[in-house]
């Protein structure tokens, strides 16, 4: 701790940060652009001036930029100094003598950064008389909207892009005050972290292209505290709406999991909750039927025997609990694959029961070496991937703290940084984006992934399985990683369910459990499929076979399927046999599929934007997400309606749980791996000053009027029954407890940069705490039981090809690809195949190969690469067209009346 | 009168081969510091010597040295600054061009100084001859085994290359010359660190400039002492001094640092041509303040010119004589600066062009009062520590000094402006108009 | 398609570095070199040949002011626009050179012969006005001089 005097008044503060954001945690408003908490400092814009002072009889002092000087004891300055002051009021002036003024037509106008500056230094007049330079706007692709114009050149863009998320196609070009922050031609933005410069962006040049096409002032918003739906991550999202429609996703800024920002899927794959084929009325056999009617009817039908229900990875617990109750605990099923289902509890597991703890995003940022098997973490988990970005700086700018230099100072870290890298390892299928920063890739089945991991582990721990028949590569790089894991101070193991391979994930486990004996600060990350995936795995329940069997055995007759497309994960023939045999297939949903479409009952369930649930991520932390609007009057969760129907068939248990807060106290309850999780947020009840926490900022607009064409008089607004949020302006208006921030907004502070209010240090932890509930922590007194069971090595068949999927960041996950945005960057389908295999079978790019899967033909393009093991195929996960849920598979090549029968050829891995 | 840098420089400027070189004493300094000499003691020598940086700054070279870490792994850099495109400056050209081997003797002293084992010529595009002769040089030095591994049989090894640059002033501020050798755009870096630490790909490194670097070989031949004794003053050696503008005779010369200005001016450059007055000059080069008749017999030296008020720089002086307008003048100067900026920094990359069109509009007879208030503002406000770098502070230097010593010649502008403005409006507004201008 | 003498000289210049990237600036003056100017086409071979993204390879081409990205004349004529030849009238010759040529700064005559440039500094100011035509330094120059010197380029 040290003493600063800021205006001559001392402070007690931490020593090691830099002025600004010392001053900034101290809560004074300093005015900044270039700076970033997540970015560090690199003295751009030269906005943070403050005075310095030598000692308490200096009156002279002199600026320098608060950014940039490191905190020391006894130091004294000044913020309110009249030059400090007319120096940081004329940097705003300088910056607008190019700036269009154009914040009545521009997107971030209310809720902008410059704009919030330039109130803030005073600047009111304008001095500039003379012309100003314009630019030309380029076509940047579906997300983002380009308007140089407004430029302020702090370089934050291309800091946040090239240097944070390692994208290669956005840059400065030219130099003077003629500088263009753009690509090289007009074209679609290819990082998968692009819409983060929406929030970057201090101005308007990058702004959402989505909710352009529907727009709403951000202040017009009514907004609550999300989650995203599509990945495991489970990042922390603001969701708004208005006149009935979500509008925007917005980064809601978490210390642990997602911090300041968001991928394109999920800041850009909500609007399927706007899609104009959902589920809106409940259908009875196709007739439109009402709420009563359909409640009626159900409770009937669904007392009879023979009534079976299968949840979802993408469904809230509770939407699933209700399920599960409704159908009881022997009737209920997992929606997903068996193999996804044996993964997924695999996960829990490991992570339940081993010694070794999962870390958050955030602590894989500060990991010093990572080693991932199997996953293509962009594309799987992308925040994950831009932690792991981040992690491969740590090893080198350690370099940086011995010469001193802290590692806020950004462009003096990666002077000395360099193009160094610390240790990252990637055993994958096919080629990663993150291989750029490895110090050594290997590109393998999973089989062959297992295998290295396993001997990596070996390596760490003779008393863990050897692996026979490694050739000498192989166990030179199994020695490299295992060296580099053994040499760093917090490695991370990642794996995951990506590639559909228990035996990657075991050998996962072996590694991080043989490095935990050597140091505690292991920690070992799975990703999962779904954002519930993990969820799913905690509440206990069926595999999707036994539901297909249950039915086709004539044990069951009627199913309810609730916010899930068996297509997706059970075979096309199963389903189609299984939903053939069904007499009642009920559908509970939002969007329609190939299920849905097939079904007898239709209900229209709530999408997250609707709804109030709980998701458990990939870290086993349950995070709370609150309904945003009510939907029309039929529309509600999956939960709501379940419990309705229980109540209405009498079911005594389901009746005692009125609202969103009994059935998560039950589950609290009843499910002993997900305790705690009433416990996340504040009860319904819960007031601040005796009020609710508004949804909408105080500065909401229009309300008396936006309705005035149905009705003149403004109708009553909903009451939340199962939170303690407000659907109007009115409420608390200080800060809400860190579980329930609908917006960020403070005095001065209208962009989103307010979040510095809501920290308990810049950058750090939010006030009360990062939300969520960590569920599964490790038991490091355990005895280590090492998973046995090595996978042979892969052995490519003659006239076969294993055909694996790969997962893409857009059009994988199912909800994100009905987006409009997110389906023009979906990539068409095609079959991924070695040159030498494409030779073989005479194929150039692009040519059709046909191959058969029991007995379906299928005819895919080919693209051919080198990236991938020989006698292997890849197929992109999730798109149409494409078999993924037969997946991992031998395919045939020739066809399959001429070729006999053949057992399985994979090694099934038995746990021991 | 001795002159160590340009003595053996031939009248018609072509180089030295090596064998005339070595006629003339030349690399001897390299076997005196190689076989005689430890890192320790030819950086003492250089830091007694009191030799200050030739570059614009004037920091003592002998400090700046002591800085490297001398424990720190190979890589480690020499660099010499040979970017000279400061407006008005034209001195390290003459040492390329005609004097390669003593540039690249220095080198190699300094590089065993501080045990850097790799070396760069940053030279700016536009001296082809002296690519030309310096690539030539390079090549006899490297066949002679002054250059390569084991020079010498010293056990010292030095690789020496040749950058020649693309452009753009903001290569000769040392750590944007980094950033530019990287492959880089040339924006600044901040300091700390400073290059001596964290330098060329991130290694320790020195950037001196081409003069300094050419001093060191006589440094070591004669000592410390000696080099002191060459000044008049108690800043070292010889230096170059230039002149230009509408003198008698334009020129650059090697004299004693502390010569003053009325003697490089008269003496050497002629005196002003006929018809014209002397009014003020730029000392140093494009970014040093205005000194005028008063200061006439300051001495030029880093210490005498800086109590002037103004800098020695790169010691090359621009006249500004009677009949040509300060305020063009000021505006040419600020019109590079503009120019040449990097935009990284919004005090230089938005102030700068704003100061720009102020005068242009000034010359054009657009002028207003506030405009003289705001070129005041740009000048206190553009000044060291408030922008990124250098380059603006430098430029607000002819610009405050102007405004300084020259304030009437910029007022006229807008008087000449207010009373033509006046002519067209009623009689009370007119008045006003005419006494506001008396407020400058 | 870099032809195999840049690719050659380009993976020289690579040698001196620690990595590809850091030569890219020579390697953007050796295409330069052959081939007058930057098209986008080569801007982008030699991207891809020292693993860059044209984005990057261009953020570094536009700064520099002798890195051509649009094409040039047979011949640049370069006139020194700073404060020595400032004084001693180098507007004059700018205006002369500029009615001979019928061009503006930026522009190429019609012939392709010349491109004229505004240029800072040319470090030879006591001989100035001073002008640079490709590798050519002319010092003092006077307006009479400059149909002989624009004559020996053809
Ligand atoms: C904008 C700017 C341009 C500069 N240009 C040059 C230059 O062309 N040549 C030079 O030697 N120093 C130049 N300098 C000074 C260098 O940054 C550095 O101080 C110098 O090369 C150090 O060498 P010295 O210690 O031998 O003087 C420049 C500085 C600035 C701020
Ligand atoms: S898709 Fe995954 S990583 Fe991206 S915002 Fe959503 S949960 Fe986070
Ligand atoms: S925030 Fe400090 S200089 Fe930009």
């Amino acid at each position: 701790m040290a003493i600063l005097y800021i205006d001559n008044k001392p402070y007690e503060i931490p020593t090691g940060k830099n002025l600004l954001e010392t001053c900034l945690t101290l809560g004074f408003d300093v005015p900044y652009f270039c700076w970033h908490p997540a970015m560090g400092s690199v003295g751009a814009c030269r906005q943070c001036a403050v005075k310095v002072y030598k000692d308490e009889n200096d009156t002279k002092g002199r600026l320098i930029m608060s950014c940039m000087e490191p905190v020391a004891n006894n130091q004294r300055i000044s913020i309110s100094d009249p030059d400090a002051k007319e120096f940081r009021e004329q940097v705003v002036g300088w910056l607008m003598t190019n700036h269009p003024h154009d914040c009545a037509v521009c997107d971030e106008g209310g809720s902008c950064h410059l704009q919030d500056m330039t109130v803030m230094t005073g600047h009111n007049y304008r001095k500039f008389k003379y012309k100003k330079r314009t630019y030309t706007n380029q076509y940047l692709g579906p997300f983002l909207n380009h308007e140089m114009n407004r430029c302020i050149q702090c370089y934050r863009c291309v800091r946040f892009y090239k240097d944070y998320a390692g994208g290669k196609d956005l840059d400065v070009f030219a130099s003077k005050n003629n500088v263009y922050f753009g690509r090289a031609e007009d074209g679609v933005l290819e990082s998968e972290f692009s819409g983060n410069l929406a929030e970057v962006c201090p101005t308007g040049v990058f702004t959402d292209k989505t909710l352009k096409q529907h727009y709403t002032r951000k202040w017009d918003l009514t907004m609550a505290p999300s989650v995203c739906q599509h990945c495991s991550i489970g990042c922390n999202t603001i969701a708004g709406e208005r006149y009935g429609s979500l509008r925007m996703i917005a980064n809601r800024y978490h210390g642990e999991v997602n911090g300041y920002f968001l991928c394109d899927r999920g800041r850009f794959g909500y609007e399927f909750v706007n899609a104009k084929d959902r589920i809106r009325k409940p259908m009875m056999r196709h007739q439109e039927v009402d709420h009563t009617t359909i409640i009626h009817e159900l409770s009937i039908l669904l007392k009879q025997p023979g009534v079976i229900g299968i949840g979802s990875p993408r469904a809230s617990l509770q939407s699933n609990f209700a399920l599960k109750a409704l159908v009881g605990e022997h009737n209920f099923y997992h929606g997903v694959s068996d193999n996804e289902h044996d993964l997924a509890e695999l996960a829990v597991k490991i992570l339940n029961e081993g010694p070794v703890r999962t870390p958050s995003t955030k602590e894989v940022e500060t990991a010093d070496a990572v080693f991932i098997l199997g996953e293509d973490l962009t594309n799987t988990a992308p925040i994950l991937a831009l932690a792991v970005r981040q992690s491969v700086k740590q090893e080198p700018s350690a370099q940086a703290v011995q010469v001193n230099i802290p590692l806020w100072n950004d462009a003096a870290v990666r002077g000395i940084v360099q193009d160094r890298k610390g240790p990252l390892y990637i055993a994958s299928i096919h080629a990663t984006k993150l291989d750029e920063l490895a110090a050594a890739t290997y590109r393998a089945t999973p089989d062959d992934i297992a295998r290295l991991g396993f001997a990596v582990a070996h390596i760490l721990d003779e008393s863990s399985p050897v692996v026979e028949n490694l050739t000498d590569d192989q166990y030179q790089l199994a020695e490299q990683i295992a060296r580099a894991l053994l040499a760093a101070k917090e490695p991370v193991i990642i794996s995951g369910a990506g590639c559909e391979s228990d035996a990657v994930m075991k050998a996962a486990a072996n590694i991080s459990w043989a490095l935990q004996k050597r140091n505690e600060q292991t920690g070992l990350v799975y990703t999962m499929l779904e954002c519930n995936s993990m969820g799913l795995a905690m509440m206990g329940g069926h595999r999707l076979q036994a539901a297909f069997n249950a039915v086709m055995n004539g044990h069951a007759h009627t199913v309810i399927v609730m916010e899930n497309d068996l297509y997706r994960h059970g075979n096309k023939s199963d389903v189609d046999a299984f939903l053939a045999a069904c007499k009642n297939i009920i559908v509970l949903d939002h969007s329609m599929h190939a299920t849905s479409s097939k079904a007898h009952i239709i209900i229209p369930a709530g999408t997250f934007a609707e709804s109030d649930g709980t998701l458990v991520n990939n870290e086993g932390r349950a995070q709370r997400f609150f309904q945003v609007y009510e939907a029309n009057e039929v529309i509600s969760e999956s939960w709501r309606w379940l419990l309705n129907i229980g109540a209405a068939m009498g079911n005594m248990r389901i009746n005692a749980w009125k609202n969103f807060e009994d059935i998560t106290q039950a589950i609290a309850n009843e499910e002993p791996l997900l305790r705690g999780i009433d416990t996340i947020t504040p009860s319904p009840q819960f007031r601040l000053a005796g009020q609710r926490i508004p949804r909408e900022p105080h500065r909401y607009s229009g309300r008396t009027s936006m309705n005035a064409k149905d009705n003149v008089s403004e109708p009553k607004p909903p009451e939340d029954a199962d939170s303690p949020l407000s659907y109007t302006m009115e409420g608390y208006r200080g800060a809400p407890p860190s579980s329930m921030i609908p917006f960020f907004w403070s005095p001065g502070w209208n962009s989103v940069q307010s979040v510095n209010k809501y920290q308990e240090t810049v950058g750090g932890p939010l006030r009360g705490g990062d939300p969520g509930l960590r569920l599964l922590e490790p038991d490091a007194t355990k005895p280590v039981l090492y998973f046995h069971g090595i996978p042979e090595a892969f052995k490519p068949l003659e006239d076969h090809i294993w055909i694996l999927p790969l997962h893409h960041i857009f059009g994988s996950e199912e909800l994100s690809a009905k987006s409009p945005s997110v389906e023009k960057r979906i990539p068409s389908p095609y079959i991924l195949i070695h040159a030498e295999d494409a030779a073989n079978l005479a194929l150039h790019e692009n040519e059709p190969l046909t191959f058969y899967i029991r007995h379906h033909t299928y005819s895919l393009p080919v693209k051919i690469t080198t990236a991938i093991p020989h006698g292997v195929a890849a197929v992109p996960y999730g798109i149409k067209a494409i078999p993924c849920s037969e997946l991992p598979e031998w395919a045939t090549l020739k066809d399959e009346s001429q070729i006999n029968v053949y057992t399985h050829a994979r090694v099934n891995v038995k746990q021991t | 009168m001795e002159r160590p840098l340009t003595e053996h420089i031939r009248k018609d400027h072509r180089p030295l081969t090596l064998r005339e070189y070595e006629q003339t004493g030349g690399y001897q300094s390299v076997r005196k510091a190689l076989k005689e000499m430890t890192p320790a003691s030819i950086q003492s020598v250089v830091k007694e010597s009191n030799l200050r940086g030739r570059g614009g700054a004037g920091f003592s070279t002998g400090l700046k040295w002591s800085f490297v870490p001398m424990d720190a792994p190979k890589p480690k850099y020499l660099i010499v600054n040979a970017d000279e495109m400061e407006p008005g400056t034209f001195k390290d050209r003459l040492l390329l061009e005609s004097a390669p081997h003593q540039l690249i003797e220095g080198m190699i002293v300094s590089a065993f100084a501080l045990q850097a084992d790799t070396s760069f010529i940053f030279l700016r595009w536009a001296y082809k001859e002296a690519a030309r002769n310096i690539r030539f040089a390079m090549q006899e030095a490297y066949d002679a085994g002054y250059l390569g591994v084991n020079i010498l049989g010293s056990g010292f090894d030095l690789e020496m290359h040749m950058h020649t640059g693309v452009g753009r002033y903001m290569c000769g501020e040392e750590t944007a010359l980094l950033n530019s050798l990287e492959g880089k755009r040339a924006t600044p870096r901040a300091k700390p660190p400073f290059p001596q630490v964290s330098g060329l790909f991130g290694k320790p490194t020195i950037v001196n400039n081409v003069e300094t670097l050419s001093c060191i070989p006589h440094i070591i031949n004669k000592g410390a002492d000696w080099f002191q004794k060459l000044s008049r003053t108690s800043d070292a050696g010889t230096k170059l001094f230039g002149v230009s503008g509408k003198v008698k005779h334009p020129g650059l010369w090697e004299l004693p640092m502390g010569i003053t200005m009325r003697e490089l001016l008269e003496e050497h450059a002629g005196g002003m041509q006929a018809g014209l007055k002397f009014r003020g000059a730029l000392p140093g080069g494009a970014s040093t303040d205005f000194l005028v008749t008063e200061h006439l017999d300051v001495k030029m030296d880093y210490a005498s010119i800086a109590a002037a008020g103004s800098r020695l720089g790169t010691g090359t002086m621009i006249v500004l004589d009677d009949k040509t307008s300060v305020v063009g003048f000021v505006r040419n100067l600020i019109q590079f600066f503009a120019q040449e900026s990097c935009g990284f920094c919004t005090p230089c990359r938005e102030g700068l062009p704003w100061i720009e069109k102020i005068l242009r509009s000034l010359e054009a007879g657009d002028g207003e009062q506030n405009d003289l208030k705001l070129l005041d503002f740009h000048t206190k406000y553009l000044g060291p520590g408030n922008t990124f770098c250098a380059l603006a502070p430098g430029a607000m230097e002819p610009l405050q000094s102007a405004l300084k010593y020259f304030r009437a010649d910029f007022e006229q502008y807008i008087a000449a402006e207010l009373q033509t403005l006046a002519q067209g409006l009623p009689a009370e507004r007119k008045q006003r108009l005419i006494t506001d201008i008396s407020k400058f | 398609m870099l032809t195999l003498e840049e690719v050659h000289e380009i993976d020289e210049a690579v040698k001196v570095v620690p990595y590809k990237k850091a030569a890219c600036i020579e390697a953007l003056k050796i295409v330069q070199e052959h081939r007058r100017w930057i098209s986008d086409e080569s801007l982008k071979e030699i991207a891809a040949h020292l693993d860059m993204s044209a984005e990057e390879l261009d953020s570094v081409a536009t700064f520099y002011n002798m890195i051509y990205r649009k094409p040039v004349g047979r011949h640049i004529v370069l006139l020194c626009d700073s404060i020595s030849c400032w004084v001693m009238g180098y507007e004059n010759i700018r205006d002369a050179v500029m009615q001979r040529l019928e061009i503006n700064y930026g522009e190429t005559t019609r012939d392709s012969r010349f491109t004229l440039l505004p240029n800072p500094c040319l470090g030879t100011c006591d001989h100035a006005p001073a002008l640079m035509i490709d590798h050519d330094l002319y010092r003092d120059v006077t307006i009479d001089q400059l149909d002989d010197i624009l004559n020996r380029y053809t």
